[in-house]
């Protein structure tokens, strides 16, 4: 009975409902996506970074956590120590360069990565081989698309150029064997790899055994930051760093956008609550006869509550429900357009959907509903009956 | 238990020396001076008097939704002041019928579901209620408006919903102030006949009334002045 009261009551009004539900979807879309965001960004790098099973990275000092212009000579030599360690199981060197191809009188420049195609952790292979040969190149959609060229096809490869002399330190004809998705490119970017040796060679004498990376596997029982200070020891020139101490930083960078989130999360959440205990408010001061001729024939005041606090309840679980889904579909057009921020990973996402945040922060707005209708409820259940009636009377 | 004359008949109503006071800022108003007076079951009484003389009050003491500032009311032998809210509220459920000048009937329900609502809250069964809703509706001439909500009844139809409503849980006394009040007289007549038949049938009734028609149709009228009865 209660609940057929509510409802109708709630229908009785049914477009100040449908506005009040409405209003409160929103303001859950907006808590979904703050809490989205706060954890979305720490959570998509950890991801990114985890993805390949690469739990320490090691750059020249100074530069982490990529940089193409500064290298790491001796690859060779740094190979064998790392290998050294029985707690590091792969080492996969990367080289960061920038390629150069004529295509109809026009020069495309792209960015390379020379690797190691046996253990490298930057791209994913979507068709065709992975580079094993010395004049093999795999390339992503945007570099196919800049060129003209699809898998299989040589292209001329251009790399080391010199501003000054106009000239480059290595060309070669090179087979496109795959298309390749780039972990950490951005979005539009024009990336590449091939053998890192290949690079090595085209980048001139100076970079004949540079790298600009190390990525790591540890041994499963081995400790990865024991493994991380025994290298920084062992290579003093380098600065290694593991998946959790980047993390570490990327929280600490990242903190201004969590406060963010959650001052605006809490607004969200505040609104929210304004709206129902407005709406419950009013509502409830329009049936104050009601309320109280319902008391006067023996209905408890707890019931009087209960029977608003469900009206309360229906709109904020029908908002938070509406607003899921508004909620999700803002993050993604905003994720869209953050996303294409310039030199950000195309992989990073800045809401990421977290079932138990999205509950946690619904759950709230549905307290935050039922602590509404309390004080309303209550207040009008409590006055005295034979006052407010004859009140209402009068009035 | 016995009326003042020693008779066997068992009193519903026990009122003695009942005074209600009000606070208007520094003022105070006494509504009620001290009242008296005892309704035996199935007696049928018209509170009678000018507007003012304190007749809502005293109906408000006896249906527990307001407390005496002195002496007592004893409703089938269940003292009523001083009850707490709690008490009061379970009291009224199941003792007291209230019947309203502007019948305030919840507007979003319809007539039977108006009817239900007093035993819902008194945990009754669904199909129980419903029976019983619809036999009281049979019985106030309302079985094919059950459906009805209450802005499709007339006045009239819409009192008698309250009559039936006020008769849920098969209270010891029925209360109507003014019930007669919003009606046109024709519909008012109905309403004084579905008094006497209730009274007939058994049903202890207390009218507060300007009507003198529903007065004279009852079997005995309190006549108040002042917050006080005159004439018990």
């Amino acid at each position: 009975m209660r609940f057929a009261l509510a409802w109708s009551s709630l229908r009785r009004h049914g477009t100040r409902t449908l506005l009040a539900t409405l209003g409160v979807a929103v303001a859950a879309a907006m808590l979904l996506d703050m809490v989205m965001m706060s954890t979305g960004l720490r959570e998509s790098f950890r991801e990114l970074l985890l993805s390949r099973g690469f739990q320490l990275r090691l750059a020249p000092r100074g530069t982490l956590p990529f940089d193409t212009d500064a290298t790491i000579e001796n690859t060779t030599g740094i190979i064998a120590k790392l290998r050294a360690n029985p707690a590091i199981v792969t080492v996969s060197p990367v080289l960061g360069g920038t390629i150069h191809v004529p295509v109809r009188g026009k020069v495309v420049t792209s960015a390379a990565l020379g690797v190691n195609p046996l253990v490298q952790g930057d791209y994913e292979l979507l068709s065709g081989k992975d580079p094993k040969g010395r004049d093999d190149i795999v390339a992503n959609d945007d570099f196919l698309r800049a060129t003209g060229a699809r898998v299989g096809d040589t292209i001329e490869v251009s790399a080391g150029y010199d501003p000054q002399l106009r000239t480059y330190a290595g060309s070669r004809k090179m087979v496109v064997t795959g298309r390749a998705r780039f972990l950490y490119g951005a979005a539009a970017q024009l990336a590449t790899a091939m053998q890192l040796s290949t690079l090595q060679e085209m980048g001139g004498p100076d970079r004949r055994d540079d790298s600009s990376l190390f990525m790591m596997k540890v041994r499963a029982d081995a400790q990865v930051e024991s493994a991380r200070a025994w290298i920084e020891r062992a290579i003093p020139e380098v600065s290694a760093i593991s998946t959790s101490s980047a993390l570490a930083q990327v929280d600490q960078r990242l903190s201004y956008f969590r406060q963010l989130a959650l001052i605006l999360g809490t607004v969200s959440l505040f609104v929210g609550f304004l709206l129902v205990t407005t709406l419950m408010t009013v509502s409830v001061n329009e049936r104050i006869s009601e309320i109280t001729v319902m008391r006067a024939l023996g209905v408890s005041r707890m019931h009087v509550v209960q029977q608003i606090v469900l009206e309360g309840i229906v709109i904020t679980i029908g908002g938070a429900t509406a607003g899921l889904g508004l909620g999700l579909v803002t993050a993604r057009y905003l994720n869209g357009i953050l996303s294409s921020f310039p030199g950000l990973p195309v992989a990073i996402d800045f809401f990421l959907f977290q079932p138990k945040a999205a509950w946690v922060s619904l759950g709230l707005l549905s307290l935050s509903g039922i602590a509404a209708g309390v004080y309303p409820s209550y207040r009008a259940a409590s006055l005295p009956i034979a006052t407010t009636l004859r009140q209402e009377a009068i009035a | 238990m016995t009326d003042p004359q020693g008779s066997d008949q068992v009193n519903v109503v026990e009122a003695r020396d009942l005074a209600r006071d009000y606070d208007f800022g520094a003022d105070r108003v006494h509504a009620l001076r001290g009242v008296s007076f005892d309704i035996p079951e199935g007696d049928y009484v018209a509170i009678v008097g000018p507007s003012g003389c304190g007749k809502s009050t005293l109906l408000n003491l006896l249906g527990a939704i307001d407390q005496p500032t002195r002496g007592s009311v004893r409703i089938h032998g269940e003292s009523v002041a001083g009850m707490s809210d709690r008490n009061a509220t379970n009291f009224r459920l199941r003792n007291i019928g209230f019947v309203f000048q502007r019948f305030y009937l919840m507007p979003t329900l319809s007539a039977r579901e108006n009817v239900e609502l007093p035993m819902a809250e008194a945990g009754l069964g669904k199909s129980q209620r419903a029976d019983r809703a619809r036999e009281l509706l049979r019985y106030v001439g309302l079985a094919h408006r059950e459906r009805h909500r209450p802005s499709e009844l007339s006045g009239g139809e819409q009192q008698r919903v309250a009559i039936a409503r006020a008769l849920a849980n098969k209270p010891a006394i029925l209360l109507a102030d003014e019930p007669t009040g919003e009606l046109d007289a024709k519909t008012g007549s109905e309403i004084i006949a579905l008094f006497g038949r209730l009274n007939t049938d058994g049903t202890t009734i207390i009218v507060v009334t300007h009507d003198e028609d529903l007065a004279s149709a009852a079997r005995r009228k309190i006549h108040m002045r002042d917050g006080l009865v005159v004439d018990p």
